[in-house]
């Protein structure tokens, strides 16, 4: 999958599934501060990329994920292992 | 001690999704009852259920406040909303005042069943979700809309099966009376669904009249066969007397007794004195004599066993006074955790628009339930008093007293 299809995706699925603003979609967001996920959504979202993407997110994995750009990072990082 | 009463109702209900709309149907003596076939497939022994479709909350509710919230939690968000409207509670009053919530609720068999589902087939706990544990509580009621309606005082949910609504009524009206809170919002919320019924469908307690299921649900007839389960929310605002005369708001009544009892016997048998105990309680707590009281919303299920029973347990409180009597479970199947909630909403709706709703299906009494004035027509009526039954598994029995004002 292209990076930019995978972002496309989880655009989609925080404002379908998280029902996050469209209009708050930005790189630089903060997840919490400015989409406002809180500690629950963050449980829906392991759910929610492990049926749309295949793979369980770690927790561990995400204590330096900051902003929406870190989440795409980590996902396409997760997805594509060998891009750097 | 305060005065405590009644200045706001809701309800969402199989007979009608708001108090205009079950009023018009307690009066025509409409059913709510249906066959759904997919409780057949599933092996039940009855398909007989009550049924009202789900509420869109989306556009209403945030996801957070949705996701945690389950059928009967948004049946419940639908009546409180109702409820706090016409007793003229808004968001801003509640912000400033100390306002609680005790709710009737003793199941939530839907969450529990999808989210070990989840486990049994993923293997991870994580894959569960963050809305099952809120939705799958007993106190899944009281907890979402303490929430939603950011509610400050006290705030727990009463599971006393059969009679969780009452019971909560009761407990409300306590409270109030003892000073402890000014406002309360009551209630009784039950999920209709396949999942939670199936272990009662066990029991062989439901009706299985299934080619006339409008007619299945017959309470004090000769040839009643079983309950028909049913559900739907109810809620009423509590408050004291003072409180409400100081804010001008709407009186649909007044709580004068609450009446309780154990029959400390079968779980499941119901008996005689366990509600005459409970009745003569009330009558003693609102002070009043039996020959006061001209209406009885019976508990009847439409079992053989409970009207009788409860039949003989009215005319050993009440004897020659012969108040009225009928069984709203006639038309809405039995709402059990709601049902104490909402037949004192159907019951003030009576009071209100002076009619008593018909117990429809009463063609035939037998020797027990001769003994009472069932009420088969809708018929005009001035109601002073009524008195509303709700009783349990285990013997819970609950009595309530409410009066115009």
């Amino acid at each position: 999958m292209q990076n930019d299809e995978i972002i496309r995706k989880i655009n989609q699925l925080l404002i379908d599934d998280i029902e996050i603003d469209k209009a708050l979609i930005s790189p630089a967001a903060d997840l919490k501060k400015d989409l406002g996920i809180d500690s629950l959504d963050f449980v829906d979202l392991f759910v929610i990329i492990d049926n749309n993407f295949g793979f369980k997110m770690k927790a561990e994995e995400m204590v330096d994920v900051r902003t929406l750009n870190d989440f795409y990072t980590y996902i396409i990082k997760r997805i594509n292992p060998i891009q750097k | 001690m305060h005065r405590v009463v009644i200045t706001g109702m809701g309800i969402y209900s199989v007979i009608g999704k708001n108090l205009a709309e079950v009023r018009e149907s307690l009066y025509q003596g409409k059913s709510g009852i249906i066959y759904d076939s997919h409780r057949k497939e599933l092996g039940f022994r009855s398909a007989l259920t009550g049924m009202v479709e789900r509420p869109q909350l989306k556009g209403a509710l945030d996801r957070r406040m949705r996701v945690g919230l389950p059928v009967q939690g948004e049946y419940a968000y639908v009546s409180t909303l109702e409820a706090l409207k016409n007793a003229g509670i808004d968001q801003a009053f509640i912000d400033h005042h100390e306002v609680g919530i005790l709710f009737g609720n003793d199941s939530s068999a839907v969450p529990v069943v999808e989210s070990v589902d989840i486990l049994r087939n993923k293997k991870d706990t994580m894959m569960i979700g963050s809305g099952y544990i809120f939705q799958s509580m007993n106190s899944t009621v009281s907890m979402n809309l303490s929430v939603i309606f950011r509610l400050k005082g006290v705030n727990f949910t009463i599971s006393g099966a059969c009679a969780s609504g009452s019971h909560a009524i009761g407990v409300g009206y306590l409270m109030i009376r003892q000073g402890l809170q000014d406002i309360i919002i009551c209630g009784g919320a039950q999920e209709i669904n396949a999942e939670s019924t199936a272990s009662f469908d066990a029991l062989n307690a439901f009706s299985i009249r299934e080619s006339e299921p409008t007619k299945a649900s017959r309470p004090f007839d000769r040839d009643r066969d079983g309950l028909v389960p049913s559900g739907g929310a109810a809620t009423v605002i509590l408050e004291s007397y003072e409180s409400a005369v100081k804010r001008g708001a709407p009186i649909f009544g007044e709580i004068i007794g609450y009446g309780f009892s154990s029959n400390g016997e079968h779980i499941s048998m119901p008996n005689v004195e366990g509600p005459v105990k409970a009745m003569q309680k009330a009558l003693s707590d609102a002070g009043i004599k039996s020959g006061e009281v001209d209406y009885i919303n019976a508990h009847a299920t439409s079992t053989p066993a409970g009207d009788s029973n409860e039949a003989k347990s009215i005319e050993a409180v009440f004897g020659s006074s012969r108040p009225m009597v009928s069984s709203t479970k006639s038309m809405t199947g039995h709402e059990m955790w709601m049902g104490g909630a909402s037949e004192v909403v159907y019951s003030a709706l009576m009071m209100n628009h002076s009619f008593i709703a018909p117990n429809i299906n009463l063609e035939n009494t037998d020797e027990s339930t001769a003994l009472l004035n069932i009420i088969t027509k809708t018929t005009p009526a001035e109601i002073r008093t009524f008195l509303s039954n709700s009783f349990g598994f285990g013997g819970t029995n609950s009595s309530l007293i409410v009066r115009k004002l």
